[in-house]
């Protein structure tokens, strides 16, 4: 176990990390601010990587396919929000469940209705492709730096929007006192609609993104939805730095401890043993996080009151 | 209350008398579905008690469902292979005895509910859908890393387990075991609806505050509920893995969850036979609709959409009207 | 003298800068109504809240029946012996009368994990929570749902449940609103009457009916008790005249 094998599953954490983030992020402004929960936010992380994919396929440009993903995911939520989502505000969170899982269920099959069971491939560009030579001599993809660092600009862009801009103070205020901010005079559906719409293109992108990595299909939003969850529930509800916390928690305990609790296993078990049973107890490690911070924090690391 | 009692016992005779029927005519298939409905129901009805009389949206119950399956996979594969689980501290062999695979399951789905439930019910709101749904997933990724038992594939039992005095590889003996097991836990539940423990539980879904106020701790309650429920489900769980002679993570899966509330939500929350109802209707539109198309889920999805929208009180609320509750 | 039922010490409880509750003692006495009254936003809510359980101070201790009960919770209180009525209702709005009061019967009794008998069959049960129905003149509407009772049958429900718990001590946060004036009194002759049971420390807007009732009266200004007496001495106190009437009438 040398020190370039860790640095490099620390960057592979990061990268889960930052992914993770940008779903998160979606899910706990829409909660924060209108207080709904919002099981369909993996169906949006489909629809970016579906969106890309295709017009990759049709133009060859990862540019704008990554563009493709923003505007079908925003979109794809923009319709939603209004059509559906917004009769779910004053609902109890039943009612919420009910109708996002309806969601998926329609999204799920429309998509493969649409594009076949088969998972289709998106190619990282040439530009981007290939390893780079870190420092200590590490050789890392090249694409995967470039996600992290995506990755951080947007969730910088993000911290910006909502410190500094209008449109910020607005969601700021949205998530202390709904009531207020409709008397303030801001159009509150509209903004709804806009915040909603941000959430599925943060979550759109990070479906184009990890897409070129791994394979586009049907239902591959709802892994990366559940983990999202998980994200949430320990970095706090509503709280955009505990989701950015959250996130890199989950994706670095979940990167290195299923590499390492294995060789961790094997110091003291039978190899195939230590296989198996590494394996178990990585996949659950981040749960267990989740567990334990319960534990000490009901409400989250940034989380108000639950 | 007159007419939904009769309804419930007309929707109660009729999922007898269809498989009877069929068995008549000799249409083993039918017979099959009408289980199937009977144990679905019954994964439905340990959920009501904690999502219906206890206000608990639980996300996580496909936990206990494929801990039932898994406690049937397990002792069952054992007992063809002629290995036992373990031998300390005390021999513990593998069984295909219904009764005995029965209590395995209850006794872990009891025991993963005590635990999930403990965690989970320090929170309320989002935070309980989104740990329960979290807690349902662990234990699925642990499905499909645990190679010893089939892992991803799953796991096939050659030989549906034993009932004694019954016949099960028969498909009516079958049924009749399910459905026995399905009534026997719709008395439990209208028991428990009405019981002392049901009024405290109804309570603290409606206020919390009244029911500390009281002196009575919403949080025991709750733990209480979701440790009946867990089994109920499990149970449920142990029987459909006997039904298919197959048990995977699938079984585990979160989809399993949002089924399991579909099932509930249909015949209407908090209505003691809703999970009977609503089962039925899945199964029958899955036949129907998937018949027509092969994407008949967008179907499901939009009914289910329509009905969250437009038709809170579930398909029983149509019926007998509005006003069931508790 | 015989020991107070009810000591609260320099409870202190801040949100952000505002001091809802500052330096507050006050004590209630075997036998007596003690009211609290002040103007709105003295700190009543926040202060009847630490008093049940609902809200940890952030300085200073409750004393229940000479055990401190700082740190226990609402649970804990209520099996003490606290009772305690509501200013916005919170009954289970689904039930029906007489199942809220025998959910307060069933507290009493400490256990609910009964988990076949019908509990509406139970007739040790049945006896406490009509009894109490009774008693606030609820009993012909015990089968009625809880959702359709006016505002002030809410109110009179609220007290019921309270009494089926059979309580050391009640804490009655605005009883009489939405009772109208025949309501008012009658229940005025009731307080006046229960007070012999168990002491009451009691929030409530009505002057007529705090001054008709009450032993002591403390007042509550910007979360700090600034005067405690009998109904003639609060009158005739120059600082509670100018926290009511403004500096203005002093001149």
């Amino acid at each position: 176990m040398s020190f370039i094998l860790i640095l490099e599953q620390v960057l592979n954490g990061l990268q889960f990390g930052v992914m993770l983030f940008l779903m998160a992020a979606g899910l706990t402004l829409v909660f924060g601010v209108m207080g709904l929960i919002n099981l369909a936010h993996g169906s949006l992380y489909m629809v970016g990587a579906f969106a890309a994919a295709a017009v990759a396929g049709l133009t060859g440009s990862f540019l704008l396919a990554l563009i493709a993903s923003l505007a079908a995911a925003a979109a794809a939520g923009a319709l939603v929000e209004v059509t559906v989502i917004r009769r779910l505000y004053d609902r109890d969170h039943l009612d919420q469940v009910l109708a996002t899982f309806a969601l998926i269920l329609i999204f799920s099959e429309g998509t493969r209705w649409l594009f076949g069971s088969f998972p289709l491939f998106l190619d990282v560009p040439a530009y981007l492709s290939g390893p780079v030579t870190l420092p200590f001599g590490i050789q890392y993809p090249l694409y995967r730096l470039a996600i992290i660092a995506i990755g951080l600009v947007v969730g910088a862009g993000l911290f910006w929007l909502i410190a500094r801009t209008r449109i910020g103070v607005q969601i700021r205020a949205g998530e202390a006192d709904r009531e207020m901010i409709a008397a303030l005079g801001v159009d509150i559906s509209k903004l709804y609609t806009v915040v909603f719409a941000l959430g599925a293109a943060l979550a759109g992108l990070a479906g184009a993104l990890v897409g070129a990595i791994q394979s586009v299909q049907v239902g591959m939003g709802e892994p990366v939805l559940i983990l999202a969850f998980v994200v949430i529930v320990i970095g706090g509800i509503g709280s955009i730095k505990g989701a950015l916390v959250g996130a890199l928690l989950v994706g670095l305990t979940d990167t290195l401890g299923g590499v390492f609790l294995p060789r961790l296993f094997a110091l003291m078990l039978e190899p195939a043993d230590a296989a198996s049973l590494g394996a178990s107890l990585a996949s659950m490690l981040i749960y267990i996080l989740m567990a334990a911070v319960l534990l000490v924090r009901p409400s989250g690391l940034f989380g108000g009151s639950a | 209350m007159g007419r939904e009692r009769l309804f419930n016992a007309a929707m109660l005779l009729a999922l007898l008398a269809v498989p009877l029927l069929a068995w008549g005519l000799q249409e083993p298939f039918i017979i099959t579905l009408a289980t199937k409905v009977a144990i679905l129901a019954l994964a439905g009805v340990g959920l009501n008690i904690a999502l219906g009389l206890g206000g608990l949206v639980s996300l996580g119950h496909a936990a206990f469902f494929g801990i039932g399956g898994y406690a049937m996979g397990t002792l069952a594969s054992h007992a063809q292979n002629y290995e036992p689980l373990f031998s300390w501290p005390f021999l513990f062999e593998g069984s295909n005895q219904m009764p005995l695979i029965w209590l395995t399951a209850v006794l872990a789905s009891a025991s993963g509910a005590l635990v999930i439930g403990a965690l989970s019910l320090r929170t309320s709101g989002v935070y309980f859908i989104m740990i329960t749904l979290a807690f349902c997933q662990m234990l699925y990724y642990f499905a499909i890393s645990w190679s010893a038992y089939g892992g991803e594939d799953g796991l096939s039992i050659w030989v549906r387990n034993e009932m004694p005095g019954l016949n099960t590889l028969d498909p009516i003996q079958f049924f009749a075991v399910a459905f026995g097991v399905l009534c026997l836990a719709l008395w439990f539940s209208a028991r428990l609806a009405r019981s002392a423990f049901g009024l405290a539980l109804s309570a603290a879904r409606q206020s919390e505050e009244r029911v500390e106020t009281v002196g009575l701790a919403p949080f025991k309650l709750r733990l209480v509920a979701f440790v009946i429920s867990g089994p109920i489900t499990g149970l449920a769980g142990a029987l459909f893995a006997d039904l298919n002679r197959f048990v995977s993570p699938t079984m585990l899966s979160w989809h399993t969850s949002g089924e399991i509330m579909i099932f509930v939500i249909l015949g209407g929350v908090g209505r003691l036979y809703g999970p009977l109802v609503g089962a039925a209707v899945y199964i029958l539109l899955e036949h129907l609709l998937g018949g027509i198309s092969e994407y008949w889920q967008i179907f499901l999805g939009l009914l289910l959409l329509g009905m969250v929208l437009f038709a809170r009180g579930g398909l029983i609320g149509a019926p007998v009207g509005s006003g069931g509750g508790a | 003298m015989t020991n107070p039922v009810l000591k609260v010490e320099n409870l202190s409880k801040s949100f952000g800068a505002l001091k809802a509750s500052n330096d507050v003692s006050l004590d209630l006495r075997p036998g007596e109504i003690h009211a609290l009254i002040g103007p709105n936003g003295a700190g009543k809510s926040t202060l009847i809240k630490q008093i049940s359980g609902g809200l940890r101070p952030d300085a200073g201790r409750i004393e229940v029946l000479g055990r401190d009960v700082t740190v226990l919770d609402t649970v804990a209180r209520a099996r003490m012996g606290l009772g305690r009525t509501f200013q916005i209702s919170s009954l289970a709005m689904e039930f029906s009368v007489l199942q809220n009061a025998v959910l307060g019967a069933l507290g009493a009794r400490g256990r609910a994990f009964g988990l076949f008998r019908n509990v509406m069959r139970d007739a040790a049960l049945l006896e406490t929570a009509h009894d109490a129905l009774s008693r606030v003149g609820l009993q012909d509407v015990a089968q009625q749902r809880t959702a359709d009772l006016s505002h002030g049958q809410r109110r009179q429900l609220e007290v019921a449940v309270a009494l089926t718990l059979k309580p050391r001590l009640f804490l009655m946060d605005e009883p009489m609103a939405g009772l109208g004036a025949s309501g008012s009194k009658e229940l005025t002759g009731f307080l006046d009457a229960l007070r012999q049971e168990a002491p009451i420390l009691l929030v409530e807007p009505d002057m007529d009916a705090v001054f008709a009732l009450a032993d002591r009266i403390s007042v509550l200004v910007y979360g700090a008790v600034i005067a405690t007496g009998t109904a003639d001495e609060i009158r005739n106190n120059p600082e509670v005249r100018r926290a009511y009437l403004g500096e203005e009438e002093l001149a």
